[in-house]
This record gives structure tokens, C-alpha cells and sequence, in this order.
């Protein structure tokens, strides 16, 4: 296939979608002109193809065929079926914002405001007129194909503010429901999390029975201030012919702690890309992220981490338990500026494989330019090992219930990484899940 | 009533090689026997291929398990139905701990056997006791299986799960490899306790010195492959003296 045609026919298409949806999309004026820059960048490319160097293992274009249209805003049924949905989450004590269909409802929502959290939803503030920066709020610091298209069809998300000192002792959730078939969200969300202030954000994403053959496109945008900690939870449960391309943003200022874990069961086509500046001295970053993939189910899951400044630890961990012809993508990079001295990074991705078919791409790369750093990376594949099943079996377990205890065992040191206990038991309960529909 | 467990004629290979070549043993409720021969005798072997554990041929001869055919039936079936190998090397289980595992085999072959599951303070007041009169400390418990245990803990880890799974056929390989004095009377009484006139157990060693402390009813000599001699109790004191040399040439 001619390359250049394949761009420009992709594009065309799209060029109509984007056309079409013009006049749902919220903003007027540089909202208006900042969707139209994002959407020709986009168009440069196009969905990538693995000719992209950064998409090489996830190539758009062969898996998602093209961008679904534009879902329409959900309507009272929609409301309700996703309102079941929110009900059936069993997450404990969370303050949760939800965005159905890639809209906020406040109905489902139950935040209560005050104490130092403001929440606002993207479409007002981007609909305000009088908002000096909302155009500000569809800008991107990376420069990717995805995030572009992202902001050029952002729809809803929520923007979260934090006080400074503020320790927001319930978690925020903000949950993604989709109850449509066929179509695409396009989500944005910003947090900022003040100096010193400690919080918990969970983001999920699961649909609703009708939902088949979705689009998620979600970006978030952090700030984690200066002496601040965030502890960030991520699961993935979407439908398994969905496709969810995602992008988180973070800014970590100094002193300041993040760790972020994010469990992806769900999605035909998935990538989680995360890029994450340490733009502070002596912050701490952990990143713990789990694959359970099977069927034909491609994962890719990219890191992009940028020591800008001194003294800073980071801790990449990922591992993917595939079954069937699964197939996961780890891609970690670690860039450590010239002034990172005293910089720790270290990345390890492991993956158990449970079928002869699955497939696992580890991409680690190391771009250093100090010279007084510990950068390193390591990565293993394997199976279950025949002598601990056996010794199982001895004692009694049938084949998939040793099986089972020696998967959760392989992702349990990742669990273990989830300091709220409440959602600790979540992100377990999302594995069990995967774990009891193994056949 | 048949026998708890009875080999017949049992030929096995591994890797196309063949290891035991017809070996018969008859075991039955109430009895120790004790397995002696040198290394690669195929003590092991036997050992396993009782378990049910995989890669091994069975290329003639049967098991039967109070009269059932054992070679039928999975590792997890045999287990639920009475047969327990303490292994000669306990693997270690990064991530699963102890207790977790102990609940869910018990509760795996309650299941099995059609009898409901223990509630967890039942459970975790019997797990107590037994590691109590092991000195097992409670921490161990708490680690992943057999994870930064000694030689002589793994081995009392085993013997825990022999007295709380209750089977009633124990297979002990080389129970008192690595152990020093101090672990293998603790270990032994561990097993002594367990004796009864419905259970069974086949020790299986290399060195007399266990069986000082695990007296058998029964010793058989293997070499090659075969029991090559069968008798009593006396039987092991004689090869102390005497040594494996003698039997060798009876197996070539
Ligand atoms: N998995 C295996 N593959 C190949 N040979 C084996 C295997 N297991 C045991 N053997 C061989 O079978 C023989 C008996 O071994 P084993 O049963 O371990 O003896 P013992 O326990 O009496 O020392 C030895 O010659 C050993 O090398
Ligand atoms: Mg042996």
C-alpha cells in the first residue's frame, strides 16, 4: 500500500468526522483555532502506523482501521443504564465525577465540594467566553499524534484543583462510562494538586452491556506541586472489541511523590502512554502498571519519563500476564537532563506467558546526559514454573486454581504497590475478575 | 478389604530411559514402611509417579489406591483421596503465602471430597495448634511458601501440611537430608504423632539414622530400579553396617 495515499485517505475521512462534529465540540474563538492546529497536526500523520518510531509495536492504523464517529451527547436511557453501572462499582468511599459517552453528568456524580477541591467540567470552562485560558486547556507539552486528535475532539472531562496543603483524605474518582456502540468518546481531564497537598485519584473505565466495538480517547493532565503526593489509580475494564488510547501528562514539582498504578484488563486495542516530567529536585516517582490480556487483545503500555532536575528516584515496574494470542507492548524511556546529577531511574518489565501464541515487545531505552546517575533496566519472560504447579497439585489444587494462585502471586507485588487498602482490594477484585473467567 | 496401596510389577521411564524396572510394594493401613538404596536408585521416582506428577511413562505394571487405579486420576485427585509426598526438595512460592496456601489446598480437597470448607477461625485455630507443637513460629506463616525458610523449616512445613490435611497415605523422600539432630527429632515426632491404624507411611531414605527416630514395621532395599530385599526392622541396621555394595550386583 502507497503510504502517502493511506495518510491522505485517512485523513480525508477524518477531515469530514472532525467537519461534522465542528459544531457539537464546546469553545468558540482560540478554542475554535487551537482544535483546528491539533486537528492539522493530527493530520500530518494520521492514525500512526508503525513507522512511527513511538507507535512501532502499536500500529494504529491496522488496529483501529479508523476513528469512530463522534458519540452524540448520552440521552436519559443512556443516563440511566450508565447510572447502574456507577452503581455496580464497588469502590469503596470514593468522591466519584462521572463522564458518560465523554460528557460529564453531575447527576451521577457524587462530589461534594468545598475544603479546598474545586471541580469544574471542561465543556464550561472551554464554553466561557470570558476564560482567559480555556484555550490553554487543549494544549499539550508532547508532541503526539493521539494527544492531538484528542484535543481537537475533547468534548467534556473535568478539571479538578486541589489547595495548597489540602489533604484530601477521600479519594476523587473519575469514572469513564460508555453505554454506546460504535462511537468515540474524547475525554480531557486537568488536576492540579497544590504544594503540599496529598490526594488520591482513581480513574476507571468500564461500559455498559450495549457498548460494542467503542472508542475511548481520554488525556489527563497533571500537576503534582511541590512537597505534594499523589497517589494515582488507574483501571482498565473496557468492553473487549473496544479500543482506549490514553495519555496522561503529569508534573511533578519538588519533594513531591507519585505513584501511579494502572491495571488494564479490558480493550481489544489499548495503549496507556504516560508522560511524566520530574521538574523538581529529590521527588519520588513509582509506577506499577499490569497487563491481563487474552484473546486477541493488544496492550501497549508506554512510559516516558524525563529527569529534569537532580536528585530524583524513579521506579518503572510492568508486568503482563497473557493468555491465548494476547499481545502486550512495554515501552519505558528514561531521559535524564545534563543537570539531573544524583538521578536514580530503574525500569523492569516481566511478563508470564500462558499460551504458546502470546506475544510480549519490551522497548526499554536510556537517553542520559549527567554523569553521576543509577539508570538501569531489566526484563523477563517466562511461564509458570511446572515444579510450583506441581507441588500445588500435590497439595490438592486443580489445574486452573494453581494456576490462578501463581498468577496473582506474579501480579501481587504490583497490587502490593496500591497504598489505600480500599482501592488495593479494587484493583484485586479487577484481577479476580479476569482470573474467574479463564476458561 | 483391599490394600492402601499396592505397585505391581511397575515399569516407568523417563525421557525415553527406563528407571524403575518392575518394581512391586504392598502397603496397608497402620503400617510404616521404610524405602532404602543408594542415589539414583529410583526412590524418587517412585515417589512421584505415586503423586502423579507429570513426565513421567508408566509402560507396564499398575497403582492401586485402596483399590482404586491411582494412575487414572490427576495429582490434585490423588491428594483429595488420601496420598501426600513430602518432597525431598519443597519448592519455595514467591507471593502466596503460607497461610493462604494452606487454606486454599485444604479447602481445595474438602471441595474435592464433597465436604464443605472450614470457616476461617476454625481453620486458623487448627493451623495454630500444629504449628505450635512443631515450633513453627506464627511469622513463618505469614511469608510466602517455603520463602528464606531454612532446610530443616521447609521439612516442618511439610510435616504441617501432612497433620492438617490428615492423608492417609504419607510418602516421606529423604526427610532428613539436610537436617541436623535438633530438626530431625522435631520433625519426626512431628510424624510420630501422626501414626494410626488407618494411615500409612512409606519413608524413604538413603541413611539408618532416620529410621532410629521413625521406626518401620517393614524395610525394603532398592537398587536399580527394584526392591532387591524386603524385611524387618533389622534390615536397615544390617546395611549400616554392611553398606548398598551387596545389592548392587543383585539388581545388575
Ligand atoms: N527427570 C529426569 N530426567 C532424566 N533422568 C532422571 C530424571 N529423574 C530421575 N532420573 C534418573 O533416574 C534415576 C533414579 O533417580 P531418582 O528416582 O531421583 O533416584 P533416588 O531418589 O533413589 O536417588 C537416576 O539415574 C536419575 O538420574
Ligand atoms: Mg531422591
Amino acid at each position: 500500500m502507497n503510504v502517502a495515499l493511506a495518510k491522505t485517505t485517512t485523513g480525508a475521512t477524518l477531515d469530514g468526522t472532525f467537519a461534522a462534529a465542528r459544531g457539537r465540540l464546546p469553545g468558540t474563538g482560540p478554542v475554535v483555532e487551537t482544535r483546528q492546529r491539533a486537528f492539522d497536526q493530527f493530520a500530518v500523520t494520521g492514525l500512526p502506523t508503525r513507522r512511527v518510531e513511538e507507535w512501532k509495536y502499536t500500529d494504529l492504523r491496522r488496529l483501529l482501521g479508523d476513528v469512530a464517529p463522534l458519540a452524540g451527547a448520552p440521552d436519559q436511557a443512556a443516563l440511566a443504564e450508565a447510572r447502574k453501572a456507577v452503581a455496580a462499582l464497588k469502590d469503596g468511599d470514593t468522591q466519584k465525577l462521572v463522564l458518560v459517552d465523554g460528557v460529564f453528568a453531575a447527576d451521577l456524580s457524587s462530589f461534594s465540594a468545598g475544603n479546598g477541591v474545586t471541580v469544574h467540567a471542561l465543556s464550561a470552562v472551554l464554553a466561557d467566553d470570558t476564560s482567559a485560558v480555556r484555550a490553554d486547556l487543549l494544549l499539550s507539552t508532547v508532541n503526539d499524534p493521539m494527544l492531538a486528535l484528542n484535543a481537537a475532539f475533547a468534548t467534556d472531562g473535568v478539571i479538578i484543583s486541589v489547595a495548597d496543603g489540602i489533604d484530601c483524605a477521600t479519594p476523587l474518582q473519575i469514572v469513564h462510562v460508555t453505554t454506546k456502540p460504535n462511537t468515540a468518546a474524547f475525554t480531557r481531564s486537568l488536576i492540579r494538586i497544590g504544594s503540599k497537598a496529598k490526594v488520591t485519584l482513581v480513574e476507571t473505565f468500564v461500559a455498559t452491556e450495549a457498548a460494542k466495538a467503542y472508542q475511548v480517547h481520554d488525556t489527563t493532565v497533571m500537576w503534582v506541586g511541590d512537597d505534594a503526593d499523589l497517589q494515582h489509580v488507574r483501571v482498565m475494564e473496557d468492553a473487549h472489541d473496544a479500543a482506549s488510547i490514553a495519555s496522561a501528562i503529569v508534573t511533578v514539582g519538588a519533594r513531591a511523590k507519585f505513584n501511579t498504578f494502572s491495571l488494564t484488563t479490558g480493550g481489544g486495542v489499548s495503549r496507556y502512554q504516560s508522560f511524566i516530567t520530574l521538574a523538581g529536585e529529590n521527588s519520588e516517582l513509582s509506577t506499577n502498571s499490569v497487563h491481563l490480556l487474552r484473546g486477541q487483545q493488544h496492550g501497549d503500555c508506554t512510559f516516558v519519563i524525563d529527569h529534569a532536575k537532580p536528585g530524583c528516584l524513579s521506579r518503572e515496574t510492568f508486568r503482563a500476564v497473557l493468555d491465548d494470542r494476547a499481545h502486550s507492548v512495554f515501552q519505558g524511556k528514561i531521559s535524564v537532563h545534563q543537570i539531573a546529577q544524583q538521578t536514580d531511574g530503574k525500569m523492569m518489565s516481566r511478563a508470564l506467558l500462558l499460551s504458546d501464541d502470546a506475544e510480549i515487545d519490551n522497548k526499554p531505552e536510556l537517553e542520559i546526559f549527567a554523569d553521576d546517575v543509577q539508570c538501569g533496566h531489566g526484563a523477563t519472560v517466562g511461564a509458570l514454573d511446572d515444579s510450583l504447579l506441581f507441588y500445588l497439585r500435590a497439595r490438592g489444587l486443580p489445574e486452573k486454581e494453581a494456576e490462578s494462585l501463581l498468577i496473582q502471586a506474579f501480579v501481587g507485588e504490583a497490587l502490593e504497590s496500591i497504598v489505600n487498602d480500599d482501592l488495593r482490594d479494587v484493583a484485586i477484585g479487577a484481577a479476580e475478575r479476569w482470573l474467574g473467567t479463564r476458561v | 478389604m483391599p490394600a492402601l496401596l499396592e505397585v505391581k510389577n511397575l515399569q516407568v521411564r523417563v525421557e525415553e530411559r527406563e528407571i524403575l524396572h518392575g518394581l512391586t510394594l504392598t502397603v496397608n493401613a497402620g503400617e510404616v514402611h521404610a524405602i532404602m538404596g543408594p542415589n539414583g536408585s529410583g526412590k524418587s521416582t517412585l515417589s512421584h509417579v505415586i503423586a502423579g506428577k507429570p513426565g513421567y511413562e508408566v509402560t507396564g505394571g499398575e497403582i492401586l489406591f485402596k483399590g482404586e487405579d491411582l494412575l487414572e486420576m490427576e495429582a490434585d485427585e490423588r491428594a483429595a483421596k488420601g496420598v501426600f509426598l513430602a518432597f525431598q526438595y519443597p519448592v519455595e512460592i514467591p507471593g502466596v503465602a503460607t497461610m493462604t496456601f494452606l487454606r486454599t489446598a485444604l479447602n481445595a480437597q474438602r471441595k474435592a471430597r464433597g465436604e464443605s470448607e472450614f470457616s476461617t477461625p476454625d481453620f486458623l485455630k487448627k493451623v495454630r495448634e500444629v504449628a505450635a507443637s512443631l515450633n513453627i513460629p506464627q511469622d513463618m506463616l505469614r511469608r510466602g511458601v517455603n520463602v528464606g525458610f531454612s532446610g530443616g523449616e521447609k521439612k516442618r512445613n511439610e510435616v504441617l501440611q501432612m497433620a492438617l490435611f490428615q492423608p492417609s497415605l504419607c510418602i516421606l523422600d529423604e526427610m532428613d537430608s539436610g537436617l541436623d539432630i535438633d530438626a530431625l527429632r522435631i520433625a519426626s515426632e512431628g510424624v510420630n504423632a501422626l501414626r494410626s491404624s488407618e494411615r500409612a507411611m512409606v519413608v524413604i531414605t538413603h541413611y539408618q539414622r532416620l529410621l532410629n527416630y521413625i521406626v518401620p514395621d517393614h524395610v525394603h532395599v532398592m537398587s536399580k530400579g527394584r526392591v532387591v530385599k524386603t524385611g524387618g526392622k533389622e534390615l536397615a541396621l544390617e546395611l549400616e553396617a554392611s553398606g548398598y555394595a551387596q545389592y548392587e550386583d543383585v539388581a545388575a
